[in-house]
């Protein structure tokens, strides 16, 4: 079994550090704006919580039938923090074993838990925006309110962008790092 | 022949009347713009004078911001209506809906303002209120006893130790019936001292100095080197108490009556005082539980000058003074005699060592007088007719208005010589000048508060509003910039940098620390409680419904409360309340409060009720009905939200 060299043995502890990041700040962060709320509101998503003016948000979505957002509905807020938690401690291992197979395998669950967070984050925003409530006050035809995945988009009275937080962008340097690590022990073997 | 007809015409135009419009120069409007969306520089808060009211205003646009009730009840937002702000207007004589508010002063710290409070006094019935400067709310009235025509209130101390409260007109203390014409003997005027209290701004009345029957008219409190000092001017000291207009003003020179409040209070402390029954009103408003309560207090510490030596001297001070202002390094005092062709600039050096030189000139009633020019450090000559009020820039400059001639005069403190003039539209009352009357005057505007408008603006019928002038007083030369209605009547007024206050400016109260006793905190906690004939409506509001908004088993006799709980936690998210044929006013009950309503329905009927405030797209939604139903009907009481015959019946 080959060895993981010396800048795959480093990226370690930065790709744990960079992990660490999303229970000391906010993931992702949707921001909308509309001509009554000058200030804007804003909605931040984190590892285990959703916070920000999710309570002013939640009162006006009623009038379109959108259901309200609670922290407690959201399974992924025990799931996340395990699944991160258990793929630091892997990392912690392999700094010890230093076996590249291991380090392409830790590659693969990372890219493996992006993608199911980004679907399930995809399949959360199509539901939130599709499952209205039949006696909602307002009905306009045709129109669902699916916030957009990533970047902008207007939705009624109300534009929204949507995007990574700090620690989102330290998401998604990790998972920058791992491949290029991945690639960097492929092509020296 | 030419030549001759052009120069008749030349001196034809020459002839012309100046009128306002000449007035107003170059680039006034750029100087008072203040573009869609931008802010203004400077709160400007003005007495409401008749209206007992406090009016907010954005300068230099002039834009009326907000209108604080104050001593008169308001029903478009429910004071002095609803249950929880009647207390606020009580009084020894039970509530009053009307005052007469003529003065304001915002609170201050080393002889800057610190942006706290506003003190405003009422002169009808004796009063001084404390309005909270992050919500713009009357927290406090205090009532006066001993006294009448509360005008020289409510000026402050340097540190607001202490404001003050003075009588316009003399009344006998106690409650003795005497003759009128027993003035000389039985009639009193009062200097009352109220003490507020650092933190809190709870304000307590620590004494009253009694004085002989006279007017007293304004006040201000020294600064710096005068800081121990309080300065009322006073007329009236012909001790007349009929045709004022001719019998008070006979006698050349009335007083500028100096006290050590300093001395003051260590004889209060010092039991030189004497404690008297005397019944008053104070009247505090608890943020927590978001109602206001009326405690009758029955005794009040009376100084006689006779007992406290030291403590008080009168300085002559010609024809009916008015304005009693001292200026920012608290050194003069500038009297203004609103019948005298001169306005009096006494020096405080001076001051104190006529004083330590006992250069007095007699008595009055025993308080010393000190002789005129041994205080006297100049006369402004012939500054204009009838001078009021003085305010002053910090760059040395003093500004009088003068009512009769019309007119704003700016004159030296230094070599007392009128350095400018201009006109005011029509007859100006008092003058301000942002922290004119601090340690440290903002020098860029002026206002004048007018008492005469005629064509200012467009003709409303014979009811107009009052005027005021806007004036750029940056340069050597004042400016007339603009030109805005006020309402009411001001008389004084006071300003601050914007900056002070803006950011501290609550924008919703916390439901969670919503302490009233009849809060309902969220809508499962919504309820109707009959005790006896008084109906407990336990209801909320959040758009667009209120709960519950069915409700029957309610009879004619009944006293129903309504205690409405806004729900919302948003900025200017406020709902209204009101019901139909209700006696009563309105309410507007911002995000986080409970407020209540009264309602004693004496006909049998269905009385629909609906949120008043158009709150969002489903406001007209926002409504209920209450079933009265006849005394004695068999009517269970029944209450709720969302429930119909049919959705009875599915369960």
């Amino acid at each position: 079994m080959k060895k993981l060299s010396q800048a795959g043995l480093m990226s370690i502890p930065i790709v744990i550090i960079c992990l660490a990041t999303l229970w000391f700040f906010p993931m992702w962060r949707i921001d909308m704006r509309a001509p009554q709320y000058p200030d804007g509101l804003s909605m931040q998503i984190w590892i285990n919580d959703v916070k920000g003016d999710v309570p002013i948000i939640n009162g006006l979505n009623h009038y379109i039938g959108m259901k309200t957002i609670h922290k407690e509905d959201f399974l992924e807020f025990v799931f996340m923090p395990i699944s991160i938690g258990l793929f630091m401690a892997a990392g912690v291992l392999i700094m010890v074993l230093k076996k590249k197979i291991l380090y392409y395998t830790w590659t693969g669950i990372f890219l493996f838990i992006a993608l199911l967070s980004f679907g399930d984050f995809y399949r959360w925003e199509y539901n939130y925006g599709h499952q209205l409530d039949p006696n909602a006050p307002i009905k306009v035809p045709g129109m669902s309110y699916q916030p957009p995945l990533i970047g902008y988009k207007k939705l009624l009275n109300f534009e929204v962008l949507s995007q990574p937080d700090i620690a989102g962008w330290c998401y998604i340097a990790s998972g920058l790092i791992l491949v290029g690590i991945t690639y960097y022990e492929w092509k020296k073997k | 022949m030419l030549g001759l007809a052009v120069a008749t015409t030349a001196a034809m135009q020459s002839c012309k009347m100046k009128t306002a419009a000449t007035a107003v120069q170059g680039d006034a409007a750029s100087k008072t713009y203040v573009a869609p969306g931008k802010y203004d520089e400077i709160y400007n808060f003005v007495s409401g004078g008749f209206n007992g009211q406090v009016s907010v205003y954005g300068l230099p646009s002039g834009r009326l911001l907000k209108v604080i009730p104050v001593f008169a009840v308001n029903p478009e937002n429910g004071y002095g209506y609803s249950e929880e702000t009647k207390a606020m207007l009580n009084t020894t004589n039970g509530l009053i809906p009307w005052d007469d508010q003529h003065h304001l002063d915002l609170s201050q710290t080393n002889g800057e303002q610190d942006g706290r409070w506003l003190f405003a006094n009422a002169n009808n019935t004796p009063r001084v209120a404390r309005i909270d400067l992050t919500t713009f709310k009357t927290m406090e009235i205090l009532q006066i006893p001993n006294s009448a025509g509360n005008h020289s209130s409510p000026f402050i101390t340097e540190n607001t130790e202490y404001v003050v409260a003075g009588t316009r007109f003399s009344v006998p203390l106690g409650s003795e019936d005497v003759p009128i014409s027993s003035f000389k003997d039985n009639f009193h005027s009062t200097a009352s001292f109220i003490s507020v209290d650092k933190t809190s701004g709870k304000m307590d009345l620590a004494f009253q100095i009694v004085l002989p029957g006279m007017n007293l008219d304004l006040s201000h409190a020294g600064k710096g080197p005068s800081h121990d000092w309080f300065f009322f001017s006073s007329y009236n000291t012909e001790q007349a108490y009929t045709l004022l207009e001719v019998n008070a003003s006979q006698k050349d020179k009335d007083y500028i009556v100096a006290v050590n409040w300093k001395k003051a209070e260590e004889y209060a402390k010092a039991g030189k005082g004497k404690k008297v029954p005397a019944t008053y009103a104070h009247n505090t408003y608890d943020e927590h539980k978001q109602t206001a309560t009326s405690e009758i207090k029955n005794e009040v510490l009376l100084l006689d000058p006779k007992d406290c030596p030291d403590m008080i001297y009168m300085i002559p001070c010609p024809k009916s003074p008015h304005g009693c202002d001292i200026d920012p390094s608290g050194e003069f005092i500038v009297g203004s005699g609103k019948l005298a062709a001169l306005i009096p600039v006494f020096s405080f050096n001076k001051l104190t060592k006529a004083i330590d030189g006992k250069q007095f000139e007699g008595d009055f009633k025993g308080i010393p007088i000190i002789k005129y020019e041994a205080a006297l450090h100049g006369e402004v000559q012939k500054p204009g007719l009838g001078p009021l009020h003085t305010e002053f820039d910090g760059k040395g400059n003093a500004y009088t208005s003068m009512f009769l001639s019309s007119e704003v005069v700016k004159w030296s403190l230094k070599d007392l010589q009128v350095l400018d003039r201009v006109p005011t539209y029509y007859s100006v009352g008092h003058l301000m000048i942002p922290g004119g009357d601090t340690k440290k005057p903002g020098g860029k505007y002026l206002v004048a508060y007018n008492k005469i408008t005629k064509d200012r603006f467009l003709p409303t019928g014979p009811e107009l509003a009052q005027s005021a002038q806007l004036y750029d007083i940056s340069g050597d030369k004042m400016q007339l910039i603009l030109d805005f209605p006020t309402f009411g009547e001001p008389h004084y007024a006071q300003a601050c940098q914007a900056s002070l206050i803006k950011d501290k400016q609550v924008k919703f109260y916390d439901i969670n620390k919503n302490g009233h006793d009849y809060v309902a905190m969220g809508e499962k906690k919504a309820n109707v409680v009959r005790k006896g004939n008084r109906v407990d409506i336990y209801m909320t509001a959040i758009r667009s419904h209120l709960v519950p908004d069915n409700i029957e088993g309610v009879f004619v006799g009944d006293e129903v409360y309504f205690h409405v709980t806004n729900l919302e936690q948003d900025w200017d998210i406020p709902h209204g309340f009101a019901i139909k044929n209700n006696p009563n006013a309105e309410l507007l009950i911002m995000p986080g409060e409970t407020v209540t309503l009264k309602f004693s329905p004496d006909k049998q009927g269905i009385y629909p009720f609906y949120c008043t405030d158009f709150c969002s797209a489903l406001h007209q939604e926002m409504s209920g009905y209450l079933r009265v139903s006849p005394k004695g009907a068999n009517v269970p009481l029944k209450f709720g939200t969302g429930e119909t015959v049919t959705s009875v019946a599915a369960k």
